[in-house]
């Protein structure tokens, strides 16, 4: 461990997914979790009853540390999740994992290890070849239990995040719900992991318990060792080792500044949205999963501006039925009653992977058959997912937004599948909202510059960001050698946004943004300038654009609004932008240290 | 007695630890022998293994098939655990 410790230079940088944001300073703890050895040893015949003995006070041990894990927990943000301890707990007592062991204690004459593991073994075989994700990943489930008793039969004792006694950044290769369960929140200031993405069970927990966590670093656990000096960024997703003495007091004040607009932000959530001169924008949230809701409530939504429908068709082999995604609709849209909430109907292709939907291989899939383009061809499917919709408009504010439009036809289209939805259901007598309005994305090329005559048989726009900047420039940002051309504030951007919120204007249909841009403070001003009337975003990006809304008013941005679409690079856009936010707002963009 | 039903997964899960759970707790509440096959596949329902081991997604169809002495209630409370999605959503 010293020697490790000595390897790592100091103000080492690693880069992961930033999956709670704030900030940690601390020593690192190091969670061990190797694979356990087994030692095979024969047992004569008069030994076996004392070895299954053995055994069922081993998973005896193990049932009371599981229930005291459970019992341990009160904090109300985690009860949601202790039904993975009664799944352990069910393992534990399982007849098929007790009966093989103890036939292979009294038929083969071994060791309970040994039984133990050769039957773990033989059950991970048969998980290995269930094809759904998310059953085969219970395997996870049982591995965990089968450790559990293992080290207590071997008395090894692993260690648990309960016996932590100092604050620390806990580095793992993964957390395991009964880890994460156990976390006293004043000692363990942030999680760090080999795997992992956004919505892991970790990432959520994260989130929801407000520690910072950085996620997917690969190999974190091979390169740190325990007690080294470390500080993490869940906001971006940086790691750093040995920090120098510079580096920590950087780090510091930028801990002490978060903290501190947290707390300025909270302040926030309740106030109206409103600029100074009285003009209203509806912030909204983008969800992806129905649990996310409870957060956007929290930091002050005023509705759901984007829910991606995917997460109902992933990993699984048969899409949703109409009846199983009314239901999911539904949830949300009770839950954030009265507040509106805008379906996305499927958006497949690209970067979203969806294994059940036979997408044959395509050379360039983000310009191949996705979007829209999936659902005209499907139209079964696209008809179950409309009327779903339809159906959960009954109940509260919903409007259906169509992904990917690249023209009129096409629009065409999508608004002749949903008057075929609406027909059959009010020949079915099933009640739907007669109004609900059929918007479309904004995020490809040809969308933007035929706007005028999108805005007039769309009842909204709705700009998806990301795409749009990847279509204009015609860049990967998954490409790393290219990610540097993928420049928000490029002219062509700019031009494309103007063009696009003019063409609603003079159609006086309301215009929203759901890419990231609208979550991010540095562009609240122009896009005010821009006349968008809602922007939906990551909802703990709320407080922050509410903060600056309510400082600025309309003459404002649109004052910075033609400044910025004079200038002929990206460059010296970004840089007039950052100038004035910095003058408007010092603490948020002002950087001391210049 | 002994009662034979097909009933189909309807919670978007399917089968997964949480509604696993909760079947293999309701099972064990009754006396009677409860198997579920599900593609050839026959395990006993008192066993999370067994069960979780069915790979039973949303959308696939289970036989479930109880003999015992409390069978008929046991497949009422089964049945209704099952249509109702396991109070998901």
């Amino acid at each position: 461990m010293a020697s490790a410790k000595i390897n790592i230079p100091q103000d080492t940088f690693l880069v992961g997914i930033g999956s709670s944001p704030g900030i940690a300073i601390g020593e690192s703890f190091l969670l061990h979790r190797d694979r356990l050895t087994v030692v095979r040893r024969s047992i004569s015949a008069e030994e076996v009853t004392a070895e299954i003995a053995i055994f069922k006070r081993a998973l005896k041990l193990s049932q009371a540390q599981l229930r005291e894990v459970k019992d341990g927990v009160s904090d109300r943000r985690l009860v949601d999740h202790l039904y993975i301890i009664d799944t352990h707990l069910l393992i534990l007592e399982d007849e098929m994992l007790i009966n093989d062991t103890v036939e292979l204690i009294e038929n083969e004459l071994i060791n309970a290890e040994t039984a133990l593991h050769n039957t773990v073994q033989k059950f991970k075989k048969v998980f290995a070849g269930i094809e759904d994700e998310y059953l085969r990943d219970r395997l996870s489930d049982i591995e965990s239990v089968g450790d559990r008793i293992l080290c207590n039969l071997t008395g090894e004792t692993r260690q648990s995040l309960a016996d932590v006694d100092q604050q620390v950044v806990v580095i793992a290769h993964d957390l395991s719900p009964a880890d994460t369960l156990q976390i006293d929140r004043s000692k363990i200031i942030g999680f760090v992991t080999d795997v992992g993405g956004r919505t892991s069970h970790t990432s959520i927990l994260a989130r929801s318990l407000g520690v910072p966590a950085v996620v997917g670093l690969e190999t974190v656990t091979a390169l740190v060792p325990g007690g080294i000096p470390v500080i993490m960024d869940g906001t971006n997703g940086t790691l750093i080792l040995n920090p120098s003495e510079l580096t920590f007091r950087e780090y510091l004040r930028k801990k002490q500044d978060y903290e501190y607009q947290e707390k300025e932000l909270l302040s926030y959530r309740k106030l109206p949205a409103v600029t100074r001169d009285g003009y209203h924008v509806s912030l909204q949230s983008n969800i992806e999963l129905p649990m996310e809701i409870s957060l956007a409530l929290s930091q002050g939504t005023e509705g759901v501006g984007l829910m991606r429908s995917e997460f109902l068709f992933m990993g699984r082999p048969v899409p949703p039925d109409e009846e199983e995604q009314f239901n999911a609709y539904l949830e949300v849209v009770n839950r954030m009653a009265p507040h509106p909430v805008t379906i996305r109907t499927l958006d497949v292709g690209g970067d979203k992977f969806v294994p059940e939907i036979n997408l044959s291989d395509e050379m360039n899939p983000s310009m191949g058959l996705r979007g829209i383009r999936f659902s005209l061809n499907e139209r079964q499917m696209f008809n179950s997912q409309l009327r779903a919709i339809l159906r959960a408009s009954a109940s509260g504010p919903i409007r259906v937004m169509f992904p990917m439009i690249t023209g009129v036809a096409e629009l065409r289209q999508c608004l002749e599948c949903l008057e075929k939805a609406k027909m059959e259901l009010r020949q079915e007598g099933i009640a739907f909202d007669e109004q609900i309005p059929a918007g479309i994305m904004i995020e490809t090329p040809s969308a933007a510059l035929i706007a005028d005559l999108l805005a007039g048989e769309a009842d909204f726009f709705s700009i998806g960001t990301n795409d749009l900047i990847q279509y204009c420039l015609a860049v990967d940002r998954a490409n790393e050698h290219i990610a540097y051309l993928y420049e928000p504030l490029h002219p062509a951007v700019l031009r494309a946004l103007s063009l696009t919120c003019k063409a609603a204007q003079k159609h006086d249909i309301p215009v929203s943004m759901c890419g990231e841009m609208a979550g991010d403070p540095l562009y609240t001003l122009i896009l005010l300038g821009l006349g968008i009337s809602e922007l939906s975003m990551n909802p703990a990006g709320i407080p922050r654009v509410k903060r600056i809304l309510r400082q600025v008013d309309r003459a404002a941005g649109a004052e910075i609004l033609d400044e910025l679409l004079q200038l002929p690079t990206a460059q010296e856009v970004a840089l007039r932008l950052e100038n004035r936010m910095a003058t408007l707002f010092p603490d948020l963009f002002g950087d001391p240290t210049l | 007695m002994m009662i034979i039903k097909k009933l189909k997964i309807k919670n978007r899960l399917g089968l997964h630890a949480r509604a696993a759970a909760q079947l293999v707790k309701a099972a064990n509440q009754f006396s009677s022998e409860i198997h579920v096959e599900k593609d050839g596949e026959n395990v006993n329902a008192k066993s999370i293994m067994g069960i979780l081991m069915l790979a039973a997604v949303c959308g696939s169809e289970i036989t479930v098939q109880i003999e015992g002495p409390d069978a008929d209630v046991a497949m009422i409370a089964i049945e209704e655990m099952v249509d109702d999605g396991f109070g998901e959503d």
